[in-house]
């Protein structure tokens, strides 16, 4: 569904991402795990246009969407929710959510069809009907990453993006959050590319997994065996440190 | 929204009975500039309190509107209704071919740009003497004419400037509560967010600069056509800094807030004329004591204070 060929991007002068090669296939939930400046927000800015790729090639449902601006980015199906949620602090829930349908507003498909995606978000989270008048500053860390997600849906995409969902939330929401990303690919076949600090919840969610090191892939595999892999868990996964040294 | 017309419609009527409240020429007269910097302080509202982009430079944009409606409809003898939409479309573009490269820089960069660009204009009218008369300016531009009626008098500008003013009031609170209200509110929140939901961020942010522009060059043409008469001073630096002021004064987002900065730092002077020398003392002291307990502007600090007399009223009656 998804392919990057080969893909570098420069931060001016600074080679952010090395001919960097992944791909998702559809329905599919692929995690990008590394140490900070590993270039994992990148892939995604790159993917949504944010910071265009200098060389290489992105394949969306074999078209190339590689020099796309974001806003066209999103009319072909792939929504980002950013890093550090990114919600519109001093709108409503209800306006945030409505930004998120931006593009479609424009289209014919008319406002029922967008109120009925609303609804759907609401099942998803229904704590965020419960506070749809209120300004989104004033929600907590969990729920404003849930208004995050719940913001990308309303474009109704294909895939989805999703940089470090878990950051600074506590573990149970953590989990509330991957649950709904589960059952997202499971009721609308949604593929997932998410990007995580949280190795272990990650790699347990995904099918697949890339490990990114200063700008590069430096491995990629089936999650579960990246799971078991030495190298993995000793850099990654922060456990049986001694015994991958012992040996 | 019911609510929004009724605020609008209760607005609009006090507007049109103010001429018979209040008589008098000079009073007028003054209330026609509180119309004009009503409209100049909504487009650069438009654009700092909502969009979050900042410009120093808006007297130009107020000035090329006044210098082209004048320039066009005394040295190329063009009707005023020509001249004026003429000129807010020249102006319109410019802003757009202009805003493209500036508008890519942000925060203290963007209004180091805009502040230049202000400066570059203020030289021009100053500099080209064949075209805008330089310094001593440019006279014998003509009122409007409609219908028969000409616009010479303050109680006849009034209604015209006026009725301008409304104009643009309720075009902007509708481009407010709107989808591109909601997404200029989100480019000024975060850039990056509002791009991946599909935003266009740097056309949005061009656009919104143009419309400010061409709201502001309206505004200038009308100037030129009620005053009759246009030099470059009213269109320096210091005037730029003064719409600032207003919009901050009045509420940043907030189109009533914007007509609100806009009457009292016109009134202000007026009525601390009586002050003498003081005034200039008198007029910063109160700018100051506002912005420093009215952080929201006028617009949500009346209310508070409102709110505040009325608890502590009923508090002292129990």
């Amino acid at each position: 569904m998804l392919r990057l060929k080969n893909i570098n991007t420069y931060y001016g002068k600074v080679h952010a991402l090395k001919n960097v090669s992944l791909h998702l296939g559809e329905g599919e939930i692929v995690t990008l795990i590394g140490a900070n400046g590993a270039g994992k927000t990148t892939i995604l800015n790159t993917i949504s246009g944010v910071t265009p790729a200098s060389a290489g090639e992105i394949l969306f449902c074999k078209e190339t969407v590689t020099a796309l601006q974001p806003d066209k980015v999103v009319q072909r199906g792939i929504s980002q929710v950013p890093e550090g949620r990114q919600v519109f602090k001093p709108l409503s829930v209800e306006d945030n959510l409505e930004l998120g349908a931006y593009l479609r507003y424009r289209s014919r498909e008319g406002k029922a069809s967008i109120h009925k995606d609303m609804d759907k978000v609401f099942t998803l989270f229904p704590r965020l009907e419960e506070r749809r008048k209120q300004l989104a500053g004033t929600m907590s860390g969990g729920e404003q990453q849930m208004l995050a997600i719940g913001r990308a849906l309303m474009a109704n995409p294909k895939m989805l993006l999703l940089d470090e969902p878990s950051m600074g939330l506590a573990p149970l929401v953590v989990q509330e959050i991957f649950r709904v990303l589960e059952r997202l690919r499971q009721e609308n076949g949604t593929t997932i590319l998410l990007v995580e600090q949280n190795a272990k919840a990650a790699l347990k969610l995904a099918d697949r997994g890339y490990v990114l090191e200063t700008g590069k892939v430096i491995l990629e595999g089936p999650a579960d065996e990246l799971l078991e892999n030495a190298e993995v868990k000793r850099a990654y996964l922060g456990k049986d440190k001694k015994e991958i040294w012992e040996r | 929204m019911k609510k929004d017309l009724l605020l609008f419609t209760g607005f609009s009527t006090l507007v049109m009975l103010a001429p018979q409240l209040f008589s008098g020429g000079y009073l007028m007269n003054v209330l026609v500039f509180v119309g004009i910097n009503t409209m100049l302080a909504i487009a650069l509202n438009l654009l700092l309190g909502y969009a979050g982009q900042i410009s120093l430079g808006h007297a130009g944009f107020f000035g090329l509107g006044a210098y082209l409606s004048g320039i066009l409809t005394t040295t190329y003898s063009l009707n005023p209704w020509v001249a004026m939409p003429t000129a807010a479309i020249v102006v319109g573009f410019l802003a757009g071919i202009i805003g493209f490269p500036i508008l890519k820089l942000k925060g203290h960069y963007l209004a180091m740009a805009t502040l230049g660009l202000g400066i570059i204009i203020f030289i021009v009218f100053n500099e080209t003497v064949e075209l805008t008369g330089g310094p001593s300016g440019l006279s014998g531009i003509p009122n409007l004419k409609l219908a028969g009626i000409s616009f010479d008098s303050d109680v006849k500008n009034y209604y015209l400037i006026w009725g301008f003013t409304l104009a643009v009031m309720l075009f902007s609170l509708n481009l407010s509560n709107s989808r591109i209200g909601r997404a200029l509110r989100a480019v000024h929140d975060s850039e990056v967010a509002a791009q991946v939901l599909g935003v266009n961020a740097r056309l949005l942010k061009v656009q919104i600069f143009a419309l400010s522009a061409v709201i502001s060059s309206l505004a200038g043409s009308l100037y030129a056509h009620t005053m009759t008469f246009v030099s470059p001073a009213s269109f320096g630096f210091n005037f730029s800094i003064e719409l600032l002021t207003m919009v901050v004064i009045g509420g940043l987002g907030s189109i009533y807030g914007s007509f609100l900065g806009a009457a009292l730092l016109t009134l202000l002077p007026e009525f601390l004329r009586g002050a003498n020398d003081y005034d200039i003392i008198i007029y910063g002291g109160l700018l100051m004591v506002m912005v420093m307990y009215m952080p929201g502007g006028l617009v949500r600090g009346i209310p508070a204070l409102f709110r505040k007399i009325v608890v502590k009223g009923k508090a002292g009656n129990a």
